[in-house]
């Protein structure tokens, strides 16, 4: 891998990570625990716990570019299995926020099967899984992908040719325009809000995780 | 007595967990629990919501509690522990007050009442017991051999799902034996199939699930039986995949739970649905009344032999010289030993 460069630690990086996973990265003492259980580590290009130590060191290019973000399957187990409690999947799960928000092109199969269910869920209310497959298809130019469980699909009665629409499909598709217009962005809500949430607690993991009483401290003071 | 509690189905159940959804659906009325569903619910959003973002994958499933509400439903069950984490990670998220703002920014339609939200899997396990479904069973699965696998998320992270043990889980073991299965104890009940890489990441995906249906296999299990639709599609109807890469040769069934107690509790073929399974049961059914088989036969042999045994230990007890009243009655008690 790169080298790491110490002495450039991007600080606003580090604190950013912190406040959208609200974790506390420098329980981390590197055990490397989340690594031994990760059942994808064999196709990381850094382990997890190597991604930890990066966000440490402000890396956050190292970081954002990596594949292994793209890779974590959430499965938990790392999160389960840290000695000092920290939501390492909710880190990895923010991590990919970040890097679609950075453009950061990641693994784009793995980008665009996520984008093509979610763009079926805004139009329909629910996803249709042929619909995501053509466009998975379409954009990724991998014109083979799963026809070989087509035939037992169709027998089966299991692949629904047209779309399950919701009658709300409307007000679902309010949510996802919203949501790129950025109304549910933290300091805008905070703003409307009038201040009142201004010493809250960065997102539902803090609590938790049980270190809210750490972090509210600390926006007192 | 019938008890009425909220119903999530999740997307899955309209296509490609339709069996888990029907048999869930029926083995639920069966024990007395009486389903509502959400109306007009919408997708929860699943893995690619929240790998997006945490507010606006909440957001996806507050809406469902907003029609929940509408319908004046407070606690909801669901079969699909991704549906299931998702309601979890939204409710205890807008416990925070900022957090549930930003979520309201989005969907515009407030939460006002107080809900909860579960596994169908926890609330047989936990609400109605092994007890009460051993009761219910009409047609034992005795001689059946399988794995019971939770899946990744059914129990993690154990803050989140609060149910059974995080790594050792034991409750679908209880329900499994409950139905008279014979369940191997499984080291990768709860590891990862990696089935939502099933096709974005096809060269790392199949090794997941490959050392799932390897181990299952080694062990002698004629069944690997699973909780999660995402679990099921990628075990069962990507087996051909995934033995592609492991070079397996093994035809293991991979059914929900809730069709073998459908099945188990003698319910209609319908309602068990295992026509639906890419590997079919057959197989696995035929072992397993084999075993049955095999088990009486067995069974038969050793009650014989015990009534030899008690007989010569009856003519010993008795005078050394057998009067012809014993050996009348040692010819009377022969047939009724073979059937003890």
């Amino acid at each position: 891998m790169d080298t790491i460069y110490l002495n450039s630690p991007d600080s606003l990086f580090i604190r950013e990570v912190e406040e959208e996973s609200g974790q506390v990265l420098s329980r981390c003492y590197q055990c490397g625990n989340c690594t031994a259980g990760c059942p994808m580590a064999f196709s990381f290009d850094s382990p997890v716990s190597r991604i930890m130590r990066l966000i440490q060191a402000g890396q956050k290019e190292a970081v954002l570019s990596s594949r292994a973000v793209w890779l974590c399957a959430s499965c938990e187990t790392c999160t389960q299995r840290c000695p000092n409690t920290i939501d390492v999947a909710r880190i990895m799960d923010v991590c990919r926020h970040m890097a679609r928000r950075e453009k950061k092109s990641g693994i784009y199969a793995v980008k665009v099967f996520f984008d093509s269910f979610l763009l079926a869920v805004e139009r329909h209310g629910r996803p249709h899984e042929l619909g995501i497959m053509a466009l998975f298809m379409a954009r990724t130019g991998r014109f083979w992908t799963d026809l070989d469980l087509a035939p037992t699909m169709l027998t089966k009665g299991k692949m629904a040719l047209l779309p399950h629409n919701v009658e709300g499909r409307g007000e679902v598709a309010e949510i996802f325009r919203r949501f790129r217009d950025g109304a549910s962005d933290a300091a805008l809500v905070k703003a409307l809000r009038g201040g009142r949430a201004a010493t809250a607690p960065g997102g539902p993991g803090m609590r938790e995780r049980g270190v809210s009483e750490e972090k509210s401290g600390e926006g007192l003071a | 007595m019938s008890v009425s509690i909220g119903y999530f189905p999740g997307c899955s159940g309209l296509g490609t967990s339709m069996e888990y959804e029907r048999s869930t659906r029926a083995v639920c009325t069966s024990l007395g629990l009486s389903l509502r569903e959400i109306p007009d619910w919408n997708c929860c959003g699943s893995t690619p919501a929240h790998t997006v973002d945490h507010v606006l994958s909440a957001a996806l499933s507050s809406r469902i509690f907003a029609q929940a509400e509408s319908a004046g439903i407070t606690d909801v069950i669901t079969p699909c522990p991704s549906c299931l984490k998702n309601l979890r990670n939204c409710l205890d998220g807008m416990e925070d007050p900022l957090f549930a703002a930003r979520v309201e920014a989005l969907t515009e339609r407030p939460l006002h009442m107080r809900h909860s939200v579960r596994s169908v899997l926890q609330v047989l396990v936990e609400d109605i017991g092994p007890e009460a479904i051993a009761a219910r069973v009409r047609r034992p699965l005795a001689g059946l051999k399988a794995v019971p696998y939770y899946g990744c998320l059914m129990t993690r992270p154990g803050e989140v799902m609060r149910f059974d043990n995080p790594e050792n889980p034991m409750g679908l073991d209880r329900l499994l034996e409950a139905l008279g299965v014979e369940v191997l104890p499984f080291p990768l009940k709860t590891d990862c199939c990696g089935a939502s890489f099933a096709v974005p990441a096809r060269e790392a995906a199949p090794r997941l699930g490959g050392r799932i249906l390897d181990l299952a296999a080694s062990l002698g299990a004629d069944l690997v039986v699973v909780a999660c639709p995402l679990c099921q599609m990628n075990l069962d109807l990507r087996q051909s995949q995934i033995k592609a890469k492991s070079g397996g040769s093994y035809r293991l069934a991979v059914p929900y739970y809730t069709q073998l107690m459908a099945y188990a509790f003698g319910l209609p073929d319908a309602d068990a649905g295992f026509h639906k399974l890419a590997v079919g049961m057959q197989p696995a059914l035929e072992r397993m009344r084999d075993r049955a088989v095999q088990k009486a036969a067995q069974e038969r042999e050793e009650a014989a032999k015990r009534a030899v045994r008690n007989k010569a230990a009856a003519q010993k007890m008795a005078s050394p010289a057998p009067l012809p009243e014993a050996e009348a009655a040692e010819k009377d008690a022969g047939p009724a030993g073979g059937e003890a």
